[in-house]
């Protein structure tokens, strides 16, 4: 990465052609009044997020069935900038048809993803992913008003980063979702610690009962643990309707290839790495697969631990048991 | 149509001065510094820009012009060996500079902090100008330097460096000026503000990039940045940018006698554009006409971030500037609009214009129709600003 960083890029350079067209033309800028949920039969919701100060700031309307809970109608109002505004819209889009349950299980991610031209590339650099997790947040807040709580209750209220008021659980549950793994990239997702500085470490210019630090690596310890204890508890019947374990080896591939496009392959592109399947071959009733790391994934340390771990699990668990995974 | 309203950032190379410079790539290419006529045929051409260069800026035969890399490695230069002759090698431990200058200034004090120097980082007003008195007030008998742009990046707003020269002069104190966006906009004049270093960059003033000057008053002692040879008088090691000197001192000439040019011509289209802006609605431009330099607008358009102001105008072929966070690789905004304007939320919804002597008025016209259409898409998307009236009644 030292060559291609040396001439600063355009951010705009990285921004998927979805992205750039949103930002044009969104489909779902405006506002629903009480007119318009009247007429639709539903209730009118109105949820806000950001503040101009904090340089965000997104306005979500939805109009919902009050029986079946379904939202109807979603529109979107940002201050922000083209990737607020195209996340936003894209927000907005994915809650159309989804029950408020359905939606509160939105995340940033899934915004993100349904921004990209190919599976394989983000539709936005880095440091602009904070644009989809404030589409994520005004969507809880959307629930909560619905659902009559208060959005505390969906969200911790610890304030972690007061400048961009980013609680507790967002960050930890941002690390969980993206697998963080530095303190830069909690800023890049959330925008903590991007303003003062304060709740980055101790020291800084306020005292802070919080610092990401800690988070980190308090988060990280728990991730780690929850990891083994779901690897020992993997169900020994694979949940697949066809059996895995009886296709040939091209079908094997094509299942395989599936699992990781959809999985594990949107995770490790978001660390600047990827893979790719070298062989298929058949032993013993196992079937080993040979698998090679590229990008950022090849030379780094968990690729050979915790990563190929991960990646042999969830082949395992949708796939089949009898999976072996070798990097070569 | 193509508009660049970015010239603060970098200008065009004047043709005038890129036809000089052409000769000096392929047919006189040698070294200045060698004996024989391949490197001496540049030295007349190397002279007049000499000329050029020290008549800009008015300094005599005594003060040294060294040409450097850029305005960035000047300031390096003389806040680094300031630290080294002063500081570390002498008896004091200050430096005073203002909390809006250019990263090169504000970067390097924050290094020289980290290696035990006492920095005082003056505010500044909602003009975004510091105050005399508290720059009497910061310098004490540790300082060892003053460090003041002569005009800022982001505003356009002049320093009063005729006051500051004169302080510090009065309290035996060096004065640094970073004047990357005086020189070639106003008059510069080192003799009349008492000016003991003096920063500049020839692409700020449409000469080539990758090269600019330090000026060092009357033989002032000053460690070099660069060791290696004997170029500049031993003040600055690297073989010379023969092309980029000729170039800089033509520019510098054309620059200087376009000045009344760019006080009445660039002034009166800059102020068609500024009055045209700010006849919409929730609009502020930072500090007076008369204070700034005269290509400079810094606007705030409430509720339409920086960063999709610049996309919409980019779709439409004209280039300016924000110092939004969202605009910025590291997430980051702009010191300056946070000094200057926290309470405005400036940081997120400023617009930087800056014009040049080879904008035309109807670029002008036409970036005028752009940006009205801009702000009438993105505030009809913002969440923070409100157009429909039943906002104002709902108070969401």
């Amino acid at each position: 990465m030292a060559k291609e960083s040396l001439i600063g890029g355009s951010i705009w350079e990285e921004y998927s052609q979805k992205v750039q067209d949103l930002m044009n033309h969104p489909r779902n800028m405006g506002e629903l009044t009480e007119d318009d949920a009247k007429n639709m039969g539903g209730k009118l919701i109105i949820a806000d997020f950001g503040a101009e100060s904090c340089g965000d700031a997104v306005r979500l309307y939805w109009v919902v069935d009050e029986k079946t809970e379904v939202i109807k109608a979603a529109k979107f109002k940002s201050f922000g900038c083209g990737t607020a505004i195209a996340s936003s819209d894209t927000m907005a889009e994915l809650c159309i048809g989804k029950t408020v349950s359905e939606a509160v299980k939105i995340t940033n991610i899934d915004v993100e993803r349904a921004m990209r031209d190919t599976p394989d590339v983000p539709a936005v650099p880095p440091q602009k992913m904070h644009c989809s997790v404030m589409a994520y947040d005004v969507i809880k807040a959307a629930a909560a008003s619905f659902k009559g709580v208060d959005a505390a209750s969906f969200e911790d209220d610890i304030i972690v980063c007061e400048c961009a008021r980013v609680s507790l659980g967002t960050i930890k549950e941002v690390i969980k979702i993206n697998n963080l793994t530095t303190v830069e990239q909690i800023t890049n997702y959330t925008k903590a610690g991007a303003f003062c500085k304060s709740c980055i470490k101790p020291g800084g210019h306020e005292a802070r009962e919080y610092y990401l630090v800690d988070i980190l690596r308090d988060t990280r310890a728990e991730m780690e643990h929850d990891r083994l204890l779901a690897m020992s508890n993997v169900k020994v019947e694979g949940t697949h309707t066809v059996n895995f374990d009886d296709l040939t080896v091209v079908k094997k591939f094509q299942e395989i290839e599936k699992v990781i496009d959809e999985n594990i392959r949107p995770m490790l592109v978001m660390d600047g790495g990827n893979l790719e399947i070298l062989d298929i071959k058949e032993s013993d009733g196992m079937s080993d697969v040979y698998i090679r790391y590229l990008g950022a994934c090849s030379g780094c340390a968990s690729s050979s631990t915790g990563t190929l771990f991960a990646i042999e699990a969830v082949l395992q668990e949708k796939l089949s048991k009898n999976i072996r995974i070798l990097p070569v | 149509m193509r508009v660049y309203l970015d010239n603060n950032a970098t200008t065009m190379l004047d043709p005038e001065a890129f036809e000089l410079m052409k000769p000096y790539y392929c047919e006189k290419y040698g070294n200045p510094n060698s004996l024989h006529q391949f490197g001496s045929e540049s030295h007349p051409a190397l002279r007049k820009a000499m000329d050029q260069l020290y008549a800009g800026i008015n300094a005599g035969d005594e003060d040294d012009i060294v040409v450097t890399s850029c305005a960035t490695e000047s300031n390096n230069w003389v806040l680094k060996s300031v630290y080294n002759d002063y500081i570390l090698h002498g008896d004091k431990n200050h430096i005073v500079t203002s909390e809006v200058e250019h990263p090169a200034v504000g970067a390097t004090c924050k290094f020289l902090e980290s290696l035990g120097v006492k920095v005082t980082y003056l505010p500044v007003n909602t003009d975004g100008v510091i105050n005399v008195e508290d720059l009497k007030n910061a310098i004490t008998d540790q300082t060892a330097l003053v460090s003041i742009m002569w005009a800022n990046n982001e505003t356009g707003m002049i320093f009063p460096v005729e006051e500051i020269g004169a302080i510090c002069k009065e309290r035996g104190v060096l004065f640094h000026t970073d004047a990357v966006q005086a020189v070639g906009k106003i008059p510069v004049d080192v003799k009349k503000a008492n000016i003991d270093f003096l920063s500049f960059s020839a692409h700020k003033f449409h000469g080539p990039k990758g090269i600019g000057g330090l000026y060092i008053r009357n033989g002032q002692a000053l460690t070099p940045l660069f060791h290696g040879g004997e170029h500049m008088g031993g003040r600055r090691s690297g073989t010379l940018d023969v092309p980029g000197i000729i170039g800089m001192g033509k520019a510098m000439e054309l620059a200087v006698a376009a000045l009344d040019f760019e006080k009445n011509n660039v002034r009166r289209l800059r102020d068609k554009l500024e009055d045209a802006l700010l006849q919409i609605p929730e609009t502020f431009v930072v500090g007076t006409k008369e204070q700034r330099v005269p290509n400079t607008i810094l606007i705030s358009v409430k509720g339409i971030e920086g960063e999709a102001m610049l996309w919409d105008l980019n779709q439409n072929g004209i280039g300016a500037s924000t110092g939004s966070a969202c605009a910025s690789e590291a997430l980051e905004s702009n010191p300056v609009m946070e000094a200057i304007g926290a309470e405005a939320d400036l940081a997120h919804t400023a617009l930087r214009l800056s014009l040049s002597r080879f904008t035309t008025e109807a670029e002008i016209d036409y970036a005028i129709g752009v940006i009205y259409k801009a702000v009438e898409r993105l505030r009809a998307i913002s969440s923070t600003y409100a157009y429909a009236p039943e906002w104002h009644v709902s108070k969401l």
